[in-house]
């Protein structure tokens, strides 16, 4: 009997194991959806009969296309700047040779390891300090914190994946550091900055914990979101709501992993 | 891709085996590179926590930094039976989580390494894919499943299984469990199924030509080997989950006030941001005492790296 078939015995098993873990995966959070097209105000069993109501409520809401609107600029702004640190970050950290780059790269995923609570409230305590307060900008600040994990290792492993040579036949054959970045290694990375901007968009256009803390009087979505849940009259415009939120994170989300294999797959297949 | 990439990796061929010694880095591009990076982690992150640490030490007379030098808050946090608790709370509620999700996670992150075949990218998608969602709306999906008049037990109702609503799914430590465990399951299976699929497929089948039965094999050469992926998935787990403040909040009731919690009320009713300074700093320092715990782990069982 060959190691082969040993390991794959009980594997149907093992299958069926694993549909049911999808299943609760999905399960409780497609009861939003499911609930949004209810025509009742609380989610219970039976369903009282389809109905898009809780989905027009959505228009001519003032107070929820203002934080829709919050929710867009800071996650398109600190999308921004959490990509470009990774970016920087990462190819500093891979082929900048120094210490400094290697200490740089190494805190930058340390946020991985504090609570976002923390996160949140050490930099209130520096925006108030510094003066902005909270606000919008304090809010970017936050996100570009708590994505930057993200991008830095989404980036790191495209530039691991170009093969050095590369790199260095550009160096070799007279161009600059500078040119050498922007015209070798950005290009062939080029599907994994796009994948590292939309999903650090989708953080920052999530995020709660931290943004709880540096919101001032412009609330994000999801606080608006918060803010409702005290009411239950509310309950099913927010499902609505969460509903459109869930639908654009699955395609964002969905789009900026296949970039991302797409990216990886086309350096392994890149001769060395 | 541009021309001059181009012709870069076709010169990559050429020059390969020769060393470089013009290949050094020019001062204004390094410095340039640095900027963005050197400016977030040393202001944002080491600077900011620096303040946290800073302010736990000061007393409480509502300026934003707090006056004098004291370890007033730290006396109130380990003399206060009621931090103890919480704390204590904390701990034992991300530790079954941690538990739980890790437990349950292994399995499938087994699945993806050894059996998953051709639906194994689609799978990882599938896996990975609710990590992307909002944390908050994956929360609020448990408070209508276990409300009063909710999902759960509606159904049990309508399938004749109960004849009245019980009150004792939401507002319990219990409900904060299953919702944080479900929150942060996509965290854990990434880390355990890299560990598994970096496991050479040679020491397997050595194991098996040395006669050792599936789960002889499985106990003595798979689970040692994943071990270094376990204890990551266990650590991106515990420490959101420690310090979460939102869950207890939304499904837990005053009985499952965890650390978190008074961390958040310190800096908005109760408003005595020394003192919750104080606390991120205990927490902080339990958080590195399990890191120091699982390096040790990682030590212990990591012969492969």
């Amino acid at each position: 009997m060959s190691a082969r078939t040993d390991i794959n015995a009980g594997g149907g098993w093992l299958g069926l194991y694993v549909l049911a873990y999808l299943v609760f995966l999905y399960l409780p959070v497609l009861l939003i959806p499911l609930f949004s097209f209810n025509n009742s105000i609380q989610a219970a069993f039976p369903l009282q009969g389809f109905t898009l109501e809780w989905y027009r409520t959505l228009y001519g809401n003032p107070a929820l296309s203002g934080a829709l609107a919050n929710s867009l600029v800071i996650g398109v702004i600190s999308a921004c700047g959490a990509t470009l640190c990774g970016i920087t970050v990462s190819y500093m950290d891979l082929y900048g040779r120094s210490p400094l780059a290697a200490t740089i790269s190494a805190i930058a995923r340390l946020p991985i390891l504090i609570p976002g609570v923390i996160v949140g409230i050490s930099l209130l305590i520096l925006v108030n300090l510094i003066g902005l307060g909270p606000s919008r900008i304090s809010i970017v600040l936050g996100h570009i914190l708590v994505a930057l994990p993200t991008t830095v290792v989404v980036m790191r492993s495209r530039f691991a994946a170009i093969p050095k040579t590369i790199r260095e036949a550009a160096l070799d054959l007279g161009a600059s550091d500078w040119t050498t970045f922007r015209r070798v290694m950005l290009p062939l990375s080029a599907p994994a900055v796009l994948s590292a901007f939309m999903l650090s968009f989708l953080i920052s256009f999530d995020e709660f914990i931290v943004v709880f803390f540096l919101a001032g009087t412009e609330p994000t979505l999801p606080l608006y979101i918060w803010s409702q849940l005290r009411f239950p009259r509310s309950l099913p415009t927010v499902m609505a709501l969460g509903t459109v939120i869930l639908t654009v994170s699955f395609i964002i989300a969905g789009t900026a992993e296949i970039l991302r294999h797409r990216g990886l797959g086309a350096a392994r297949r890149n001769p060395a | 891709m541009d021309s001059f990439a181009k012709r870069a990796m076709n010169m990559s061929t050429v020059v390969a085996a020769r060393p470089l010694p013009e290949n050094r880095i020019s001062p204004v591009f390094r410095f340039a590179m640095l900027l963005p990076g050197g400016l977030v982690t040393f202001f944002l992150i080491l600077f900011a926590l620096g303040l946290v640490v800073f302010l736990a030490f000061r007393g409480n007379d509502g300026s934003l930094l707090g006056v004098g030098l004291t370890a007033e808050n730290f006396v109130t946090v380990a003399t206060d039976p009621l931090y103890w608790t919480v704390t204590l709370r904390s701990l034992v509620i991300a530790g079954l989580v941690t538990l739980a999700t890790v437990v349950t996670a292994y399995p499938v992150a087994y699945y993806l390494a050894f059996h998953a075949g051709r639906r194994r990218n689609l799978l990882l998608f599938l896996v990975t894919l609710p990590f992307w969602t909002s944390y908050l709306l994956r929360v609020f999906a448990w408070k209508i499943v276990l409300a009063y008049n909710g999902v759960l037990n509606s159904a049990f109702i309508e399938t004749g299984l109960w004849k009245e609503p019980t009150l004792a799914f939401l507002n319990t430590p219990a409900a904060v469990v299953v919702t944080l465990a479900h929150a942060y399951a996509p965290f854990a299976i990434l880390p355990i199924y890299v560990a598994l699929d970096t496991i050479p497929k040679s020491l397997l089948e050595a194991a098996s030509d040395l006669g050792a039965r599936p789960f002889t094999s499985f106990r003595r050469v798979v689970l040692p080997n994943s071990m270094p992926g376990v204890l990551a998935a266990a650590l991106v787990v515990f420490v959101p989950t420690v310090g979460d403040y939102v869950t207890p909040a939304m499904v837990g009731g005053p009985a499952s006030t965890m650390i978190g919690t008074l961390i958040q009320s310190q800096f908005g009713k109760a408003n005595d941001w020394p003192f919750g300074a104080a606390l991120s700093v205990c927490v902080m320092l339990v958080i590195l005492c399990v890191v120091l715990v699982a390096r040790g782990a990682d030590r212990r069982f990591g012969s492969r790296t």
